[in-house]
């Protein structure tokens, strides 16, 4: 889960790190109030969990509280890269020095743990990279040792902090790294790092990806869960306990396990090249079971999504069995009844598969089309879904 | 000769006396797995039934292997748990640990990859993969034994159900060993690993290996694809219409700004000579084309 700003500077705040965790407002008037309690200039911050706010109008400087409500007014329900802004962070302005750059992160390739340091921060860390790399230090963590003062003042030499910051440095280095392992974040990054004129540090910035694997050992970081950006249909498989992810396209998708579903959505897609751009409108993962309830569920799901034309299930019984597939479809649909309204595509195959197409043709649903093979539905599927009435004109 | 596992492998199942673990330890057993026992601190003593055969509960790993002499783990211990128990079977020394437990928090599975890289006597399949099988003579995990039998296709795979699909669809050619490698951020056995170990396997001729997005592990297999492999090899990538920054199902399937896309890897694998298919089918079908060119084994 990627956090919003306020939210890891929250978690800075736990855990000793220098810089104001700000004031957090969802109207204009908690706005002027929050610049109000902060006295000066303040700085106004849209609160998403997309970079680049700051180039598409979303961070604004006020001159104090009136000004405060003004930016607000016109930040709030901005929408930044598809992400409407639902709050703002009025945050002190600083008086900068200098800007650096600091982060770690999970170093998938080498399976270990990356720092990355650098002075020149306040820029996309990637463009350093390139344009400038020796002014990138790059250590590798080995999660067997961890990062400890020694290790700290190794990262703050190779990064070439100035010698006045160091031992600020030093401290940030390992709160940031507590941050890091006891929040079971993924990603704990400050951009900029703020040398201010005093030659103290503040972490002027945060973005912090938490691991959902780790939820149970956190059982505070539910508050992070922001309902309120989460698409309502994400949010309604999300409290049921599927896997879910709502995409743009007409074809409704149901299948087992997340490399078959990734793979159905491609094929579909393909498939709905013929058929006017069919495109695929979920990613649903029932995993393992695929009990009639859970089928129910994913099913009514995916017909509550209005762009919704055909639904294709796509099971490949590996451990379950395709007659439990079976039964759980057609239960399924007596459960749903009437809400269930739009052509099914099934296809099933692997274990027990001639019993679960029995199961299918004695049931001989009306909305029930029985394929068998993965690239003949999809294309049944998408056909469908082109047939199907549009009331809303085609998606993208 | 297979990769990994063979009829020689003698295994034990942490967390055998679980639902999970026993389920899938009673499927283990019917494949003609070698199972020696399983562990569980709070059943140690006791035995565990299965189709009238005892297996013996052993209160940790060490005395699990002093009594048995198991070279695999197959690990089914929920996700809070399974740091500790698989720094357990690092420290009895055993050779292969197959983690099929889904949802270990990522730094547990750092700690416990780099307490195996600092033994040196452990390799770690997954965590939250479906495991190794060897057909026809060992299958430590959860991969259905009766999909495909002994060949000379060796598989190597991020996801489970593309796993069973392929193999369904080769299975009169069968396979050598497929490893299901799972498809967390951070996985004790990569792509380059089995592709290596299928590279010195003199049964296997020819190599299917199934990515999807997310980090650059395909990439990297692409790289030791030119440098080291003689095998034909055939691809496939699931995700191309997987959008930016939304995991899909797998912790590590997430496309990162430019980074992790199926394209970037489709077209990595293709210049280092791998035929990739577009769909499994298609991926199949390479593959059947790549055997009938080899023609007949000999000897």
């Amino acid at each position: 889960m990627d956090l919003m700003e306020y939210q890891a500077k929250q978690l800075f705040a736990k855990h000793g790190v220098a810089g104001s965790a700000g004031i957090v407002a969802t109207t204009a008037e908690q706005a002027r109030a929050g610049a109000e309690e902060l006295g000066g200039k303040v700085v106004v911050k849209a609160q998403v969990t997309a970079g680049g706010r700051g180039k598409a109008g979303g961070v604004k400087l006020a001159d104090g509280p009136d000004e405060a409500a003004a930016r607000a007014e016109e930040i709030l329900g901005m929408q930044i890269k598809g992400l409407t802004v639902h709050r703002v962070l009025i945050a002190p302005t600083a008086d900068i020095a200098e800007e650096y750059y600091f982060s770690f992160l999970v170093d998938r390739a080498n399976r270990n743990y990356l720092c990355i340091a650098s002075v020149e921060g306040g820029v996309e860390i990637e463009e350093v990279a390139r344009t400038n790399s020796d002014a990138l230090a790059q250590v590798s963590i080995d999660p067997g040792v961890g990062v400890d003062e020694a290790m700290a003042r190794e990262i703050v030499t190779e990064a070439r902090f100035p010698a006045e910051v160091a031992e600020a440095a030093v401290t940030m280095v390992q709160q940031l790294w507590r941050v890091f392992i006891d929040e079971d974040a993924n990603l704990v990054e400050v951009n900029p790092l703020a040398r201010l004129a005093d030659d103290s540090l503040e972490a002027l910035d945060g973005k912090v990806t938490l691991d959902a694997n780790a939820d149970f050992r956190h059982p505070e970081h539910a508050e992070f869960d922001d309902q309120a950006t989460a698409d309502p249909l994400e949010a309604k498989a999300r409290a049921k306990g599927l896997n879910y992810v709502k995409l743009d396209g007409s074809v409704g998708i149901i299948g087992n396990g997340a490399g078959l579903v990734m793979s159905t959505l491609d094929v579909v897609s393909y498939a709905g090249q013929e058929f006017g751009g069919q495109e695929p409108a979920n990613f649903l993962d029932i995993g393992g079971g695929a009990s009639a309830q859970v089928m129910a569920d994913g099913l009514d799901i995916i017909l509550g999504d209005e762009q919704v034309r055909s639904v294709f299930v796509n099971v490949f019984g590996g451990i379950t069995a395709c007659d439990a597939v079976a039964d759980g479809i057609v239960s399924a649909l007596g459960i749903l009844g009437d809400a269930a309204t739009k052509p099914l595509v099934v296809r099933l195959d692997g274990n027990n598969v001639d019993e679960g197409r029995h199961i299918l043709a004695e049931a001989a649903h009306p909305l029930v089309t029985m394929v068998d093979t993965m690239d003949g539905a999809a294309r049944r599927a998408a056909e469908l879904a082109a047939q199907e009435p549009s009331p809303a004109p085609p998606p993208r | 000769m297979s990769i990994f596992l063979s009829a020689d492998s003698t295994v034990i199942v942490q967390g055998m006396t679980g639902s999970e673990g026993q389920k899938h330890t009673r499927r283990m057993l019917a494949s003609g797995t070698a199972i020696v026992g399983g562990v569980n601190a709070r059943k140690a003593g006791t035995t565990v039934d299965f189709e009238g055969v005892e297996q013996p509960v052993f209160g940790t790993v060490k005395e699990a292997v002093e009594a048995t002499g198991a070279d695999v783990s197959v690990v089914f211990v929920p996700p809070a748990f399974t740091k500790d128990a698989v720094l357990e079977a690092i420290d009895a020394g055993v050779a292969l640990v197959v983690v099929i437990t889904e949802g270990v928090p990522v730094h547990d599975t750092a700690a416990f990859f780099a307490a195996a890289q600092a033994a040196g006597t452990t390799r770690i399949v997954g965590p939250n993969c479906p495991g190794v099988i060897t057909p026809g003579e060992s299958n430590a995990g959860i991969i259905p034994a009766n999909i495909a039998g002994k060949g000379r296709i060796g598989l190597v795979s991020k996801s489970g159900t593309l796993t069973y699909q392929l193999m369904y669809e080769l299975r009169d050619i069968g396979f050598t060993t497929a490893v299901g490698i799972g498809g967390d951020p951070i996985i004790g056995t990569t792509h380059i690993d089995c592709l290596r170990a299928f590279e010195d396997d003199p049964d296997t001729d020819a190599v299917i290996m199934v990515g999807e997005i997310g980090g650059d592990a395909e990439e990297r297999a692409a790289d030791f694809i030119t440098a080291n492999v003689s095998k034909p090899v055939v691809g496939y990538v699931a995700g191309f219409t997987a959008p930016e920054g939304k995991t899909m199902g797998h912790a590590g399937a997430i496309v990162s700004g430019s980074s992790g896309t199926a394209e970037a890897k489709k077209v990595a694998l293709e210049a280092a000579g791998v035929r990739v298919g577009k769909t499994p089918s298609e991926t199949a079908q390479l593959m059947r084309e790549v055997i009938e060119a080899l023609g007949v084994k000999q000897g």
